[in-house]
């Protein structure tokens, strides 16, 4: 018997089909150009401009952009009101995704290993219904919640508590921001713990180990790289987000988000809006590399 | 026994207590849509879906939504295209820098957006492009594609290479494995991808603040009229429309691929 080659039997094998089944590299090449042109092209090199114009200046007389390389503008973030706004956005995002973690935690855990199927199925739609929501109707509903005449003071008046009168302030702020990203921050935890095999955890509990040595030793260092993971969202949506604190902040409540929206939209000085962005990237690239160090990006 | 019991019921009220954190805004503000009066107080004392039909004949409302789904709809395009050629890219092959493509990808939805935003912006005025409907669409793209690439490299790693194989192997060209096997394996994820891409950018506020100059957008337009105040009932209405219409594609997303998978679209890469 006589083996045919495909190319004897009547059937033309296409030279450039072949080429690419067998060429795994040249077909990678050719998928990935697009993409990644794309990407050079237009975000990194647009990141790439920011970061000299963010050396630049603006001409007080003409109020053109110098092209001149100076450090003048991070001198002035140094300076004045900006580490004050700094310090301030850092410790807000921190306090958020401390309050998320907590907040998220037990109900990831009870998602993951408690609920049975049916419930664990409704309970995640539950999650995305309210991360994929309307992003102004979120932070939007907590004006209507907060403010003097709004459910919250309503519902404590009822209760005979005094009023919190919580609007327009910095704690508004907090919750906003803690609300709209807590789906963020359940989601890679429920990943993490899911993944956890129930064998673990019975061989803790057969060891001896009580329901709380167990929490500690097993499931919080098998979910911690997800609680990293949940936390750059947590913490870097918050770090340069400017619509929260102009609609539910206060007095007070300026952020680097709207020191950066401010300085480019209204105050027309777009080289120290530049270098203003520069902060929350120095301190999301410390953040991303530490996070890389915890081995959050293996766990999702 | 008995402790685990009464730990098992405090978990179950924190997860009651998280619901209702997560649906209370949601529900109020749909309320507050249907509120006769003028200025926002709670109780509603009367119903009305006056504002509905007031926001339905803003000619400021129609325009900025109709820029939203213009610009949803091209920057979903491009999406589709470059996240489905990354992930077929990405997928199986084994190189040097693979998981750092992944990280790129994400990275314009894990960086803060006004990063993004003053990036583009400084880009464009270096460049000397106006802003337009296109600056729009190159910002949302960015962020997008990352979203159908997650769909479809997630799809991808469920189907076997061996299908592919055995269709080369018969005397399929690429083009016909590539029109009858490999898209109807991966429809679903696409559709999904795209849904959500849309989703995502029809939402967006703070990239698009940067790139669309004067135009406006149904969420600037929302941003706009939130910090003015002086047509919040109208707000009311518009805002709430679009938390219940941008639930549509969400959910049939999540049919079509599972909530699970739709929950994690926008998370950092999964291991492929």
């Amino acid at each position: 018997m006589t083996v045919v080659a495909p190319e004897r039997a009547g059937r033309r094998v296409n030279p450039v089909s072949a080429a690419l089944l067998r060429r795994t590299w040249l077909r990678t090449t050719l998928l990935l150009s697009p993409p990644l042109a794309w990407f050079l092209v237009i975000y990194l090199a647009s990141l790439a401009i920011m970061l000299v114009t963010s050396l630049w200046s603006v001409n007080s007389f003409t109020q053109t952009v110098d092209h001149t390389l100076t450090t003048q503008n991070f001198h002035q973030i140094a300076t004045g009101a900006y580490p004050t706004i700094i310090g301030r956005t850092v410790l807000l995002a921190a306090l958020v995704t401390i309050t998320d973690a907590i907040l998220a935690f037990p109900f990831a855990y009870a998602m993951a290993r408690i609920a049975k199927r049916r419930t664990q199925r409704l309970l995640l739609v539950a999650v995305l219904l309210p991360l994929w929501a309307s992003y102004l109707a979120k932070i939007y509903a907590w004006i209507a919640i907060l403010e003097k005449g709004g459910t919250l003071n309503w519902t404590f008046s009822k209760l005979g508590l005094p009023l919190p009168n919580l609007g327009f302030t910095n704690a508004a702020m907090w919750i906003a921001f803690t609300y709209i990203w807590l789906p963020y921050m359940i989601v890679p935890i429920y990943g993490a713990l899911e993944r956890i095999p129930g064998s673990l955890l019975e061989a803790s509990a057969d060891l001896g180990g009580s329901g709380l040595t167990t929490l500690r030793r097993v499931l919080l260092p098998l979910a911690l790289p997800g609680l990293v993971a949940g936390s750059i969202f947590t913490f870097s949506l918050t770090l340069g987000d400017y619509v929260t604190p102009l609609l539910v902040g206060g007095a007070n409540s300026t952020l680097i988000g709207n020191a950066i929206y401010d300085n480019l939209l209204t105050g027309g000085n777009l080289p120290l809006a530049a270098a203003l962005a520069v902060v929350p990237i120095v301190i999301m690239v410390a953040y991303l590399v530490g996070a890389k160090r915890l081995g959050a990006f293996d766990a999702l | 026994m008995r402790r685990s019991g009464l730990a098992r019921a405090g978990l179950w009220m924190w997860v009651a207590g998280v619901l209702l954190f997560l649906f209370v805004p949601i529900i109020t503000i749909v309320l507050f849509s249907f509120d006769a009066s003028k200025i926002e107080t709670w109780p509603i004392r009367s119903w009305t879906t006056h504002w509905y039909s007031v926001a339905f004949h803003d000619a400021q409302v129609r325009s900025s939504f109709l820029l939203s789904i213009k610009a949803a709809t091209l920057a979903t395009l491009i999406a589709l295209l470059l996240g489905s050629l990354a992930a077929f890219g990405v997928h199986r092959a084994r190189f040097f820098g693979r998981d750092s493509i992944s990280l790129l990808l994400i990275l314009p939805l894990a960086l803060p957006g006004i990063i993004t935003g003053v990036a583009l912006n400084s880009a464009f005025q270096y460049v000397g492009i106006p802003l337009s409907l296109w600056t729009i669409v190159i910002g949302h793209a960015t962020f997008c594609i990352v979203v159908v690439y997650n769909n479809v490299v997630a799809r991808l790693r469920r189907t076997s290479s061996t299908l592919l194989e055995a269709s080369a192997d018969l005397g399929a060209t690429g083009l016909q494995t590539l029109r009858y096997i490999t898209l109807p394996t991966i429809a679903t994820a696409l559709v999904s991808g795209a849904l959500l891409a849309f989703a995502l950018s029809f939402d967006e506020v703070i990239v698009t603040t940067f790139t669309a100059g004067a135009q406006n957008t149904l969420p600037i337009w929302i941003f706009g009229a939130i910090r003015l105040g002086q047509q919040l009932p109208e707000v009311n209405a518009v805002v709430a429309f679009v938390l219940i219409i941008m639930f549509i594609p969400i959910l049939i997303a999540a049919r079509l691929t599972g909530s699970e998978n739709v929950v994690r679209s926008a998370e950092p890469s999964r291991r492929t």
